[in-house]
C-alpha cells in the first residue's frame, strides 16, 4: 500500500472525485493558481481548469453562500476555507442556509456540499488563528462533521463526504498535513458515522478524534511499555457519533478518558460523557476524565502554547488518574 | 465651508435622475397581459388580507410579513421571466410565490403549519419553497440569501444554460456584507443575476435615511461595475420593463443588474407592527397609499374602456373567491386534516 501524506491523500480523494462527478467543483481562497494555501488543491487547476476549481475574493460568507445556491440547483460544491477561524465569517449560510436548507423546504432542497479547511492550532499562530470548531458545528441538526486523523481517514471521509447528499463539514489539521501512512489507491472510503480502534487494550478506552488520535496514539504507546494497555476509539466523525465503539470499549475497559483539541466547557468531549454516563453508569469504575485545551484564548509565546494545549503527557495523567495508579 | 465640503454638499444635494416611467407598450396595449397582471396583483392582495384575519384569529403564529403595496413589483417580474428562470427571496414572500403560481392554498396551509403547506408546515411564512416552480425560498436572515441567488446563477453559467436567477431584498439589505460580496462576485464572475431591491423606505421600524449614507441606492451597482438602474414600481409596466431589460442583459450577455423599486408597504413591517403611528404617520401612509399600485393599473384599464364598473366592482370585491383563491380561506383551511403517518421529525437528512 502507498504512503502518503495527510495532504496528499486529501488531494487524491478531490482529484479522483472530481473525475467522477462533473457536478463537483471546488471553491475557495487560493485553491487555483496559488495551488491552495496548504497545497492540498495542487496540481488541480491545471487538470480540471478554471471552471471546477475556483479562486474567490476574501470573502468566506459569499462564496460559501454561492455553494449553498449552487448546492440548491444540484452543483456539489466543496468549499474550501483556508482555515475555519476565518469560517465564522461564513458560519451564517453553514448553520442557517446548508444545515436547514432542506429541512424548512419539507425536504425539496437537499444539500450535497462540503465545507472543508484545516481547524485548530498550528504553532505560534496565536489566538485568532487556533481554535477548533467542531463542538459549535457538532451541535447543529442537519450537519455532519468528519474530523479525520490519519491519511486513510482523510481520504476515506472526503471521498465520502463529496458524495454524501447532505453539508458535511470536514475538519482538516494544519499539522497533520505533512504527517504519513499508508492509504489505499483508487476506490477507497471511510463511512460517514463509523468509530475505528485504533489501538486495543483492557485496561482504559481513551475516546479521541481528529489531530488528537496522534497524540492518543502516543499515549498509548508509552503507556503500552508501562505494561498499561489501552483501547483508542477514534471517532473520526463528531456528528453523527459512533456510540456503540463507545460504549463497547467502556464495557470492556470500564474506565474512560476522553482526549479534545478544544476547549472544555460544552465541548465534544463532555457529550461523550453524557453518552457515557447513560448508557455505562454501571460498567464504570471509575469516573471519565476530560483532557482538553486549557480554558483561555491559544497564547503566542512558546511555553505558554505548549501548557495551554493537551498533549500525551495530559492523556497518560488521565489514564492513570482514572485507573487509580499513581 | 471648505471647498471639500462645498463639493459634497453639492453631491449629496444633487437631484436624483428621476425614476423611469416610460413603461412598456407592448403590454400596455395587450388586454390580456394587462387583465392577468392585475388578477396577479388581486390574488396577492385579498390572500395577504386574509393572512391578517388568520393571524388576528391567531390561526397563523410567528412572524408574518405582509407584502400589501409592493405587489406591482411581483406581478411584473414573474409576468416577464421564463419558468425555468430561478427566484430567490427573501421573508416578505407569499406575493412573489402566488405570483409566480405557487397555488395559495399550499402557501396558506403553509402558514397555518400544516403537512400540506408548500413547505409541509416546516418553514411557515418566511420560508416558502416550491421546486416545481424554481422558487428557491424564501428567506428569514436579511440579505443572506443575496450569495445564494449568485450561486444560483453561478449553477447556471456552470451548465451553460440561458436561465436568470432573479433575487428580491429590501432597501435595508444594501447595507450588510452579504450584499456587497455577492454583487462582487456576480459582476466579477458575469453572473446571470437580476439583483432588485424593494425600497419600500423602512427596514423594520427604521427610515432609509437614518440606516443609509446615500439613499440612492441604485448607485451601489456603480461599485461593481454592474448596470443600475431605478424604477417607480407602483408602476407595474416600468417594473416589466425594468426587469425585462435586464433579464434580457442575463440572458443574451450573462450580466447582472442592480434594480431599485421604489415602492411602499401599506402594512407594518409585521404583524406585530401598526401600518403607521410609530415610525411613520398616518399622513404619510394615505399619501403613498394613493398611489396603490392596484387602482393605478385598474384605472388604466378603464381609462381604456375594458372594464365595465360592474366588472372593476367584480374585481377589486373584497374577500373575492376565485378559481385561484378557493380553499384558502382561514375556516377552510382549518377543516382539512393531516393524514401523514410520519415521525415527528423527518428530512432533517437525507438517508444514506
Amino acid at each position: 500500500m502507498a504512503v502518503l501524506t495527510y495532504r496528499d491523500a486529501l488531494t487524491q480523494a478531490l482529484r479522483e472525485e472530481l473525475v467522477r462527478d462533473e457536478r463537483v467543483f471546488l471553491m475557495g481562497e487560493e485553491v487555483a493558481q496559488y495551488n491552495g494555501a496548504y497545497k492540498v488543491s495542487k496540481g488541480l487547476l491545471d487538470e480540471f481548469g478554471p471552471k471546477r476549481i475556483v479562486d474567490t475574493p476574501i470573502t468566506e460568507l459569499g462564496f460559501a453562500g454561492i455553494g449553498v445556491g449552487s448546492a440548491m440547483v444540484g452543483l456539489r460544491p466543496i468549499i474550501e476555507f483556508m482555515t475555519w477561524n476565518f469560517a465564522l465569517l461564513a458560519l451564517d449560510q453553514v448553520v442557517n442556509a446548508a444545515a436547514k436548507m432542506l429541512y424548512m423546504s419539507g425536504g425539496q432542497f437537499p444539500m450535497p456540499m462540503v465545507f472543508r479547511g484545516p481547524n485548530g492550532s498550528a504553532l505560534q499562530l496565536s489566538a485568532q488563528h487556533s481554535q477548533a470548531w467542531e463542538s459549535w458545528l457538532a451541535h447543529i441538526p442537519g450537519l455532519k462533521v468528519c474530523t479525520p486523523g490519519t491519511p486513510a481517514d482523510a481520504k476515506g471521509l472526503l471521498k465520502s463526504a463529496i458524495r454524501d447528499d447532505n453539508p458535511v463539514v470536514f475538519l482538516e489539521g494544519e499539522m497533520l498535513y505533512n504527517t504519513k501512512g499508508e492509504v489505499p489507491e483508487g476506490e477507497y472510503t471511510v463511512p460517514i458515522g463509523q468509530a475505528e480502534l485504533k489501538r486495543e487494550g483492557d485496561a482504559c478506552t481513551m475516546v479521541t478524534h481528529g489531530k488528537m488520535v496522534l497524540v492518543a496514539l502516543q499515549a498509548a504507546d508509552a503507556l503500552a511499555k508501562e505494561g498499561i494497555a489501552i483501547d483508542v476509539v477514534d471517532l473520526r466523525t463528531v456528528r453523527p457519533m459512533d456510540v456503540d465503539a463507545i460504549y463497547t470499549s467502556v464495557r470492556k475497559t470500564n474506565r474512560a478518558v476522553v482526549l479534545e483539541e478544544g476547549w472544555e466547557i460544552c465541548g465534544v468531549g463532555g457529550q461523550v460523557v453524557d453518552f457515557i454516563q447513560r448508557e455505562c453508569f454501571d460498567d464504570l469504575d471509575s469516573p471519565v476524565l476530560r483532557v482538553h485545551q486549557a480554558d483561555a484564548p491559544m497564547p503566542y509565546a512558546k511555553n505558554l502554547e505548549k501548557a495551554a494545549k493537551p498533549d500525551a503527557a495530559k492523556a497518560i495523567a488521565a489514564v492513570k488518574q482514572v485507573m487509580y495508579v499513581d | 465651508m471648505t471647498d471639500v465640503a462645498t463639493e459634497r454638499a453639492e453631491l449629496t444635494a444633487k437631484p436624483q435622475p428621476a425614476p423611469r416611467k416610460n413603461g412598456d407598450n407592448a403590454a400596455r396595449g395587450d388586454p390580456a397581459i394587462r387583465k392577468e397582471l392585475l388578477r396577479s396583483m388581486l390574488i396577492q392582495r385579498r390572500f395577504e388580507e386574509r393572512c391578517a384575519e388568520a393571524y388576528a384569529l391567531g390561526k397563523i403564529g410567528g412572524f408574518c410579513h405582509l407584502y400589501i403595496g409592493q405587489e406591482a413589483i411581483s406581478a411584473g417580474t414573474m409576468s416577464v421571466i421564463r419558468a425555468d428562470d430561478y427566484i430567490v427571496t427573501s421573508y416578505r414572500d407569499h406575493g412573489q410565490a402566488l405570483a409566480r403560481g405557487v397555488s395559495p392554498r399550499a402557501v396558506m396551509a403553509e402558514l397555518f403549519g400544516r403537512i400540506d403547506g408548500c413547505s409541509k408546515g416546516k418553514g411557515g411564512s418566511m420560508h416558502i419553497f416550491d421546486k416545481s416552480r424554481n422558487f428557491l425560498g424564501g428567506h428569514g436572515i436579511v440579505g443572506a440569501h443575496i450569495p445564494l441567488a449568485a450561486g444560483v446563477a453561478w449553477a447556471i453559467k456552470y451548465r451553460a444554460g440561458d436561465q436568470v436567477c432573479v433575487c428580491f431584498f429590501g432597501e435595508a439589505a444594501v447595507n450588510i456584507g452579504a450584499f456587497h460580496e455577492a454583487l462582487n462576485m456576480a459582476s466579477l464572475w458575469k453572473l446571470p443575476a437580476v439583483f432588485i431591491i424593494e425600497n419600500n423606505r423602512y427596514g423594520m421600524g427604521t427610515e432609509i435615511s437614518r440606516a443609509t449614507a446615500n439613499e440612492d441606492v441604485r448607485i451601489r451597482a456603480a461599485a461593481y461595475n454592474m448596470t443600475g438602474e431605478s424604477v417607480d414600481a407602483q408602476d407595474v409596466f416600468a417594473v416589466r420593463d425594468a426587469v425585462g431589460r435586464a433579464v434580457e442583459l442575463a440572458r443574451k450577455e450573462s450580466l447582472p443588474t442592480l434594480i431599485e423599486m421604489r415602492t411602499y408597504r401599506f402594512m407594518g413591517h409585521s404583524m406585530s407592527d401598526a401600518a403607521s403611528g410609530t415610525y411613520r404617520t398616518r399622513e404619510e401612509l394615505e399619501e403613498n397609499m394613493k398611489r396603490d399600485p392596484i387602482l393605478l393599473l385598474r384605472d388604466a384599464i378603464s381609462a381604456n374602456g375594458e372594464l365595465a364598473e360592474g366588472d372593476l366592482a367584480k374585481l377589486t370585491r373584497k374577500p373575492r373567491r376565485s378559481r385561484r383563491t378557493r380553499g384558502t380561506s382561514p375556516t377552510r383551511v382549518r377543516s382539512l386534516r393531516s393524514k401523514s403517518s410520519r415521525p415527528t421529525f423527518w428530512s432533517i437528512a437525507i438517508p444514506d
